[in-house]
């Protein structure tokens, strides 16, 4: 078996492996190597043929391949090779990945190695909704890839479930499509895709959205002929009497996203119970030293923007790793407190300003998310809105975390 | 079309794949005829996966006969045909101590009915044995094995396909008329005329007896759901558990059940239904067998489950009667030449082997069945990359580059594996052919990166049109043309 030696190695060329790429051979890593499993970069980018990629990070709104093509661009002036329907078989905790395409199966031993490898949909099984199985039950994302990447169309009459920002998306496209799409159904009290999507996707094309609203039985034996939806009390159970069935012939699934991590665990990563990606410092080194981590792995975005951004924090930090430069000692705790499901990243060094990414249990308004270390408040920030669908970026400076001792706490208060 | 054989056998569950691959050793025209797109597609796939040793079936029985016999032949049959087998071994254990003297009684029936190597063991050596696994004592069953029931039934009729036998798919019998010598049976797909026929219909074979005028069966069915639960809990496990069966003597019991590709299994619940194509899921029974779990494997979290499903149990009994019910296996007098094999529930993918050979028997004595030399016992399969280690790995993709280009990421499955899958030797082309036969779609993801791409491989293999492809046969088309058609329509 071959064995090579690369500075950095990346896995995953969706739009955070070509941030991550482009920033670490741009940061003076020399021999910079992308592993993408598909056949093309641009991972989910490529299929997302609607635009608003790019408002944050590059000030226009893109369509997904648009927004790709910029990244692959950089990436092949900058000279990093990349290799195609590739699969990382294993990864060691001292860096070495085994890759297996069809020229062979190779060794690399990397001097860093950042993990993008992105997240995967919830299907059927995991959320467990009962009934036959017939044709016509899709996650919404492999009803995009079938649309658009390859004009096809899978039905006539939709039902969505899950108001996860690829099924308002979908909703809008199968509705341009031709497709009558009945609803959508959420079975929480509040929508889970972004505001924006919510009037771009569903109320400027009438299409209804049940909240505490949830498919209970799958009906069809060879294809599906229609689903019950109900509502769902404060407890969870199905309320009396709201059972309804609804005639269609597919349902599309927009119920949450996981990050792909089978990589990680076999290196022996830390994972966050909460995020199930790797717990990173500021640097977004995992806690098997020279692993990195970004983008959709690390934690599940709600916009491209932010996966790049820190994929591309993550590309420059493996770069100095491999270069034998030094990375600052992390010795500060990030905990959330009150009101925050979690923060990343969980530790940091107090050396360098942090981008700092969170999520909130539950919606509300006109609250703050307070930074606190020991009796010192580092940074207290008022938000009008706080959705549990949006990610909240905060930026704190590194001389904020001087002069105080102890972990850092994250909370809302009012 | 029409169609003159020796023997017709109706139904494709690993029952009759068994007969069809074991029959097709002679020199004997032989029709499978299935109602559905491929075979496995019942009971046969939506079981436990267990060879059972026969320690639980009333002694003197038809089922513990063929139970015995046929847990001593799948081994060998699974090494010939390619087909995962794992002598994994199981306990039965007693919850309480009241339920030890239980241990003691399926002990001796296990004795009496010839079972090897049965032992009870204290509680110590329960905790040595399956650490996380409570009880105080159990019944030690060390040859006890699982399969994967339903590679092993396609692995039967793919063989028997290759040695001459007709599996005609998407064929339910409508009408069975004429006699011994002489039978005709139409289907969906056209007419057989059969000197013999073997009814293996499983859950239907009731009616189908009374389509040839055999009024004498009853059919129940009785669903049992499982839960599945993520191989990454594979180390929670290494035999199978069962509790100590419930009163009464219609089931097992929940039981935890490890499968050949490292997934638990939980169940099956047994619950009497009025159709025999309710095979729907419910999230009450899911929740129970869950909780039942718990009770044998504390450390079990529902979070871990990953899917669910439910198979159908041909029961003789009906709910009300209760009790132990026996496979029935007969020539009903009323009409000679027409063998029945009713109620062939739990043991039956372990009795299978054994039951072929005795419709072999019964086949000579009629029509005389004369060994032939050209039998090959085999099948050609590609190996299962994701077995391997990574120096074999390497030199497959070398020997084969197909073997280097990962199409389901999950499951380790590889093109050659999937494009194997697609050329099967039966013709099945559905989505759910390569699945069963690939396993690719089946892990964590459930074909989101893949299913496209095994899309794209389905059409461009067969140069196929995008909608014809389907889950599982006529009328389960994934797709409704392109996106351009609609909105043809429309203007």
């Amino acid at each position: 078996m071959r064995t090579e030696n690369v500075d950095v190695a990346v896995v995953g060329g969706g739009p955070a492996g070509l941030a991550a790429a482009a920033a670490a051979r741009e940061a003076g890593a020399e021999n910079v190597l992308l592993i993408e499993r598909g056949e093309r970069l641009g991972g989910i980018l490529n299929q997302c043929i609607h635009d608003g990629f790019g408002t944050k990070m590059l000030g226009e709104a893109l369509t997904g391949p648009e927004y790709a093509q910029i990244f692959i661009a950089r990436l092949s002036d900058s000279g990093v090779t990349s290799s195609l329907e590739t699969m990382v078989l294993d990864l060691t905790p001292d860096r070495e990945l085994t890759i297996c395409s069809e020229d062979g199966i190779r060794r690399i031993k990397a001097g860093s190695v950042v993990l993008c490898t992105g997240c995967r949909e919830r299907t059927r099984g995991a959320i467990r909704i009962p009934g036959t199985r017939p044709a016509g039950v899709f996650t919404a994302g492999v009803v995009q890839e079938y649309m658009n990447l390859r004009n096809i169309l899978v039905g006539r009459k939709a039902v969505i479930l899950g108001s996860g920002d690829i099924g308002l998306i979908m909703a809008r496209r199968l509705t341009l499509e031709g497709v009558k799409v009945e609803c959508v159904a959420e079975i929480l009290p509040y929508p889970s895709g972004l505001a924006r999507n919510i009037v771009q996707c569903l109320d400027d094309f009438d299409i209804p959205l049940y909240l505490s609203t949830t498919v209970v039985d799958i009906h069809g034996v060879d294809r599906l002929q229609g689903v019950t939806l109900a509502q769902i009390g404060p407890k969870g159970g199905v309320v009396r009497g709201t059972k309804r069935f609804i005639d269609c012939d597919t349902l599309l699934l927009s119920v949450g996203l996981i990050p792909e991590n089978e990589l990680a665990k076999k290196a022996g990563i830390d994972l966050s119970p909460v995020t199930t990606g790797p717990i990173v410092d500021d640097q977004f080194q995992t806690s098997v030293p020279g692993i990195f981590c970004g983008g959709n792995a690390l934690q599940v975005h709600d916009l491209v923007d932010y996966a790049s951004m820190e994929s591309q924090k993550a590309g420059q930090s493996a770069a100095t790793f491999a270069g034998a430069g030094k990375l600052p000692d992390q010795n500060i705790d990030v905990q959330p407190g009150n009101g925050i499901r979690y923060v990343v990243p969980q530790t940091l060094s107090g050396e360098e300003a942090v981008d700092f990414s969170m999520r909130v249990f539950s919606p509300g308004s006109d609250r703050y998310v307070v930074f606190r270390r020991g009796d010192k408040m580092v940074r207290r920030m008022k938000q009008t809105e706080l959705d549990p669908a949006a990610m909240i970026r905060v930026r704190v400076r590194a001389d904020r975390f001087k002069g105080s001792e102890g972990p850092l706490t994250v909370e809302v208060t009012d | 079309m029409q169609q003159r054989y020796d023997i017709a056998i109706i139904g494709g569950g690993v029952v009759g794949c068994a007969i069809a691959r074991h029959l097709s050793r002679f020199d004997l025209k032989i029709a499978l005829l299935e109602k559905e797109s491929d075979v496995a597609r019942g009971t046969s796939s939506k079981n436990s996966g267990v060879v059972h040793t026969g320690f639980n079936v009333p002694t003197g029985s038809v089922k513990a006969g063929l139970n015995v016999r046929g847990a001593a032949m799948f081994e060998a049959l699974s090494e010939e045909l390619d087909v995962p087998f794992n002598r994994v071994g199981k306990l039965v254990v007693a919850l309480t101590p009241e339920e030890v003297p239980d241990l003691d009684k399926l002990k001796a029936i296990g004795d009496a009915n010839g079972v090897p190597q049965l032992e009870i063991v204290d509680e110590q050596a329960v905790k040595s044995m399956e650490p996380n696994i409570r009880g105080v004592g159990a019944l030690h069953v060390p040859t006890a094995a699982i399969t994967c029931p339903y590679t092993m039934t396609i692995a039967l009729a793919e063989s028997a396909a290759i040695n001459g036998a007709d599996i005609m798919l998407n064929s339910g019998v409508r009408r069975i008329s004429g006699e011994m010598g002489s039978f005709r049976i139409t289907t969906e797909s056209g007419t057989t005329h059969s000197k013999l026929i073997i009814n293996s219909a499983g859950l239907y074979s009731d009616q189908v007896a009374r389509m040839a005028g055999v009024r004498r069966y009853k059919v129940w069915p009785c669903r049992g759901e499982y839960v599945i639960i993520d191989k990454s809990r594979s180390d929670l496990m290494t035999r199978m558990v069962y509790p100590v069966p419930p009163k009464g003597g219609s089931g097992l019991g929940v039981h935890l059940t490890p499968t050949v590709d490292g997934n638990i299994l939980i169940g099956p619940s047994a619950e009497y239904v009025k159709l025999k194509t309710n095979d729907a899921t419910t999230s009450a029974t899911a929740q129970v067998l869950l909780e039942e779990a718990k009770e044998l494997l504390p450390a079990l979290n529902p979070r871990d489950a990953i899917t669910s499903y439910a198979g159908i149990r041909p029961k003789t009994v009906s709910s009300a009667q209760g009790g132990f019910g026996d496979f029935i296996i007969e020539e009903a007098p009323e009409l000679p030449g027409m063998m029945h094999l009713v109620g062939i529930e739990s043991p039956g993918l372990t009795a299978a082997p054994a039951i072929a050979e005795d419709m072999a028997e019964w086949v000579d004595e009629h029509i005389g069945a004369k060994p032939k030399a050209t039998f090959e016992p085999g099948r050609e399969t590609p190996v299962r990359f994701r077995e391997q280690t990574v120096d074999v790995q390497a030199q497959l993709v070398d020997e084969d580059p197909e073997y280097g280009h990962l199409v389901c990421r999950c499951e380790l499955v590889t093109r050659k594996e999937v494009k194997a899958a697609i050329h099967n030797p039966l013709g099945v082309r559905t989505i759910n052919g390569i699945k069963y036969r690939s396993r690719a779609m089946m892990g964590r993801c459930q074909g989101g990166f893949c299913s496209t791409r095994i899309v794209d491989m389905l059409a461009q293999e067969f140069d196929t049109p995008l909608e014809e492809i389907s889950l599982k046969g006529p009328g389960s088309q994934l797709f409704v043309g392109s996106t351009k058609d609609l909105r043809k329509n429309a203007d």
